[in-house]
């Protein structure tokens, strides 16, 4: 599950540094604005059966990587 | 009383904030004596307007039994969408009414009412979130307590509800409670200075400069109207959230240095942030998530940018039905989309975007182009244009 949410986020922030740092902060870098937040709540849905609202977490619960996976695993 | 105005407001928080201070020593939880505050100044700001306070009791009800129905209804019927926009549309129609109304005079003042604005998002927040799952059940004494707080009750920041019990609830070590009441104070200072000593000037600015004919008239109001707008809310907001730090609560940051933004995103994550989140949150998110999972449009910029537009003309909506507010809307929502548009295609911008001079150059317009937005939305520029 961690890969593939990897390759997601990969795509989706169009950097390949998601892989390489799991705590890298990808408000901060720019790699992730609004519209790739909801495309990354779609993605997570779609692969992982897990619906995460649009407020339900704060970008500051799921502004890394590692975060992310931790946020999906909890809802798992 | 007017709150956040007169002198008599800041002397009764001052006195009222001292029991509040002794019980955060304590480690006392503040919450039931802060309600007890906060019905006060309710009260004393609207004792004087009997119509109003009853249309605002009236209101705080309404909004609370239409949350018990839907936890019901939430709970019988599971994620229905039909009951949910019916739920919404209701915690949302006072609001509603309430713009409707001042189309016309509304000479019996109907609905009208310190702060419905700015309750209605509370309100309608939990519709949504009741509807997402996230919320089961709405005790009475918080809910009221989130919609009525007086430092937030006129003009925000907009609290979420979630956010705002966990403040109530938590008890907060008296460290940290000593740190919030240094930092409120500071801030309650900062915010007087913005809003009575920087604001009041560039108002007069404004008033002396800017209200003759010519280009040069106009282009000193667009520019002192900018910043009195923006020293005045920003100042306001922040002796909003220095009060709720004496009362124990975090309250959310609303500016974040606006004119530094290098473009018109950037703006809206720096400006009116508490407005701004909340409508990405509940509008912008929700209809970006529909347009891609049934694939409405074949593009996602084009998604995007209708996206924007819907969102920012309904804040625009939101601001008043004048002509004005939803042209300032429409512009936002087309600055952003544009914005996107030109982020994602241009190799120019990929190419120099970390470059210092571009940068410039990028915070130049930006700065240029939000100041033109509030020459829209003070309604001077319909006015010239001969709109309104």
């Amino acid at each position: 599950m961690e890969e593939k949410l990897l390759d997601i986020l990969e795509d989706i922030c169009g950097d390949e540094i998601v892989k390489e740092d799991h705590d890298v902060n990808l408000v901060e870098e720019d790699l992730m604005d609004s519209l790739d937040y909801t495309e990354l709540l779609i993605a997570i849905e779609e692969n992982f059966g897990v619906v995460i609202a649009p407020s339900e977490v704060t970008r500051e619960q799921m502004n890394t990587p590692n975060k992310i996976i931790g946020v999906i695993k909890s809802k798992m | 009383m007017e709150l956040f105005t007169d002198l008599s407001f800041f002397v009764c928080v001052a006195v009222a904030a001292i029991p509040a201070f002794v019980l955060g020593m304590k480690e006392k939880p503040i919450k039931y004596y802060g309600f007890v505050v906060t019905l006060a100044f309710v009260f004393m700001a609207m004792y004087n307007k009997p119509v109003a306070l009853a249309y605002l009791v009236g209101f705080c009800v309404y909004e609370y039994l239409l949350i018990q129905i839907y936890l019901g209804v939430r709970a019988k019927f599971g994620r229905n969408a039909g009951w949910y926009w019916c739920f919404l549309l209701l915690s949302l129609a006072p609001l509603m009414g309430n713009k409707l109304l001042a189309l016309t005079a509304n000479p019996y003042h109907i609905l009208g009412f310190l702060g419905i604005s700015y309750m209605t998002f509370k309100g309608t927040q939990i519709v949504i979130e009741i509807y997402d799952g996230i919320i089961e059940k709405v005790s009475a004494f918080e809910f009221f307590y989130l919609l009525l707080y007086f430092p937030a009750i006129t003009s925000g920041p907009i609290d979420r509800s979630r956010r705002f019990n966990e403040d109530l609830n938590r008890v907060i070590p008296r460290e940290e409670y000593l740190d919030m009441v240094g930092t409120g104070l500071f801030k309650i200072c900062l915010g007087m200075v913005y809003k009575m000593v920087i604001a009041t000037s560039f108002y007069q600015a404004v008033l002396w400069l800017g209200t003759g004919d010519g280009i040069r008239s106009a282009l000193i109001y667009m520019y002192a109207y900018g910043f009195y707008l923006f020293f005045d809310f920003a100042g306001y907001s922040l002796m909003a959230i220095g009060v709720s730090y004496l009362f124990g609560i975090k309250t959310p940051e609303n500016f974040n240095k606006p004119f530094i933004s290098k473009d018109i995103k950037e703006f809206w994550d720096r400006w009116h942030i508490t407005l701004s989140h909340w409508f990405r949150d509940f509008i912008f998110s929700r209809l970006m998530m529909r347009f891609i999972k049934h694939k409405c449009f074949k593009s996602k910029l084009t998604g995007a940018s209708v996206g924007f537009i819907i969102n920012m003309g309904i804040m625009g909506l939101w601001h008043g039905l004048t002509v004005y507010y939803i042209m300032y809307g429409l512009y936002h929502g087309v600055l952003l989309a544009v914005t996107e548009i030109y982020q994602k295609k241009s190799k120019f911008y990929k190419k120099h975007k970390k470059e210092k001079w571009f940068m410039f150059v990028e915070w130049f317009i930006t700065f240029n182009l939000v100041m033109f937005g509030f020459f829209i939305f003070s309604g001077r520029f319909t006015q010239l244009i001969g709109l309104s």
